[in-house]
């Protein structure tokens, strides 16, 4: 389970988190929605500690993140969380096998010589086959959000987290990356945040929403208690991204 | 006098990262599994992959040398003397190990910001993290250990091909006997002015990489970002070089080693 208690995080001067709490509980999908540069991202960031809030708590099972300065014990945090990139992240002199070997190889005892097998079935199961040996530059954008969420779950994470999943997608690849992200929740039943401005997504993936804006929740509930809002921000917003 | 301390205050900021970014590499050098196959990977790329072009400049440095100095004492002398010692002492001491540097800032310094550069703005870097590892133990370490190796190696290489340039033209063009060619060298050249020029190329070696990760490391602002970092990485590179020369250079001749 994770807990985050009163999250401050400012850049310069501007506030992106003005101390936030919430709770995302065991095998729940949590989307965080809200506009552009609201503090989505740095929130989700913040709980792979890739980003230091400036006061607040972030429990990880029990244990505040926030307050460890060890590298070591960080990274030993960090192995709970598989983190699905906007863009994917996917290192581009590797290929798709070394790109979904990487975490097995840091972040497990997986001998060498059983990493072919799971990755061949990691990529079954995000729907992919036969391109192993493809190059990162040789996949479409739908394959590499592919290759990153295989990635992303072959060390078998506890928490999934999923930042703007799909952002610059075509309307196909979109539902594609939809029924991925139900698909890995029905198989796997991983803890999973998903961040992002896409109303479909949210609407279809969650079992909790919670409504991000100018670093404070204005909104949390479940997929019916959002739609039903009675905040003019909110209602505003699915109103208006339901219509582009 | 306000902009002036800004400027102060964004160096001291960028020499501040710079002594982090070491600091990291170095825990992390003792803390993570060493990267065995990028480093060689990374040594090839540096060394290998850099050897005909600093191999070409240095043979054009030696002949050039070895013409000018030739044509200089033959018209004072009426004799192209001590050619060999010229053209050995110039390039072991001082052209071979800073224009094989320089070289090498073009080829790899370079290519290096922007790879680490494109792989901050693409989140690449932060993916490290995610994955159980980081950029200091997986990019950084393997390129420290790549230019330690390779530029020393180059810088050798370089010195020998440069000698051999001079070589070519004191023989063919100025007349000089190859024994007295090579006796100018052998006579007058030491041990000790050999390790001049290798002592300070493991001091460049150690900027460019240091200058070359940083910039790549603290990139942002997308691709005019990474082509700005770069830039900035063999500007940097080549004016600390031309300035640590000095300075190693003088420390070098004040403990004896000439």
């Amino acid at each position: 389970m994770i807990k985050i208690r009163d999250l401050t995080k400012t850049y310069s001067e501007r506030l992106v988190l003005d101390s936030i709490n919430i709770d995302i509980k065991d095998s729940e999908i949590l989307s965080i929605m809200g506009p552009s540069g609201t503090g989505k991202s740095t929130l989700l960031k913040c709980l792979v500690s890739l980003i230091k809030p400036d006061s607040g708590q972030i429990l990880i099972d029990g244990v505040d993140i926030v307050s460890i300065k060890d590298e070591l014990r960080l990274q030993n945090i960090r192995k709970k969380f598989g983190y699905l990139f906007q863009e994917g992240a996917l290192f581009d002199s590797l290929n798709v096998f070394e790109n979904v070997a990487f975490g097995l190889k840091y972040l497990t005892d997986t001998k060498q010589n059983e990493y072919l097998d799971i990755v061949k079935k990691t990529l079954s199961l995000v729907g992919l086959k036969d391109c192993e040996y493809m190059k990162i530059s040789e996949l479409s954008g739908g394959m590499k959000k592919r290759v990153a969420l295989a990635r992303a779950i072959a060390f078998k994470p506890s928490y999934l987290l999923y930042d703007e999943p799909t952002t610059g997608l075509d309307p196909i690849t979109t539902d594609m990356v939809i029924d991925m992200i139900k698909d890995m929740k029905a198989k796997l039943g991983i803890t999973t945040v998903v961040v992002t401005h896409d109303v479909k997504l949210a609407f279809t993936v969650s079992d909790r929403i919670a409504f991000l804006n100018k670093g404070k929740f204005i909104e949390m509930g479940s997929k019916d208690e959002i739609k039903n809002s009675k905040n003019s921000m909110v209602k505003e917003f699915i109103n208006n991204t339901q219509m582009a | 006098m306000r902009y002036l301390g800004i400027y102060f205050i964004s160096i001291s900021e960028k020499l501040g990262q710079s002594f982090l970014m070491i600091k990291s590499s170095l825990f992390w050098l003792f803390h993570s599994r060493f990267e065995m196959k990028e480093t060689l990977k990374q040594t090839v790329r540096i060394g290998v992959d850099s050897i005909t072009v600093t191999s070409l400049t240095s043979l054009f440095t030696g002949m050039v040398l070895a013409l000018q100095s030739g044509y200089t004492s033959r018209s004072l002398f009426n004799e192209p003397l001590y050619v060999g010692s010229v053209v050995g002492f110039s390039l072991v001491k001082e052209l071979g190990p800073v224009l094989t540097a320089i070289v090498v800032v073009g080829r790899a310094g370079a290519s290096i910001t922007a790879e680490i550069g494109t792989m901050k703005v693409t989140e690449q870097i932060d993916a490290l993290f995610t994955l159980g590892t980081n950029p200091y133990s997986y990019l950084l370490i393997p390129r420290y250990i790549a230019f330690m190796i390779a530029l020393p190696i180059l810088t050798v290489f370089s010195d020998f091909i440069g000698i051999f340039g001079g070589f070519i033209v004191s023989t063919a063009k100025l007349g000089v006997a190859s024994s007295v060619y090579l006796d100018d060298i052998l006579n007058y050249m030491e041990v000790k002015n050999f390790m001049h020029g290798l002592i300070k190329s493991f001091f460049f070696a150690f900027i460019i990489a240091t200058i070359s990760c940083y910039k790549g490391l603290y990139t942002s602002n997308g691709a005019q970002g990474v082509g700005k970092s770069t830039t900035e990485s063999v500007v940097s590179s080549m004016v600390f070089i031309l300035a640590i020369d000095y300075f190693v250079s003088a420390v070098l001749v004040a403990i004896g080693i000439t």
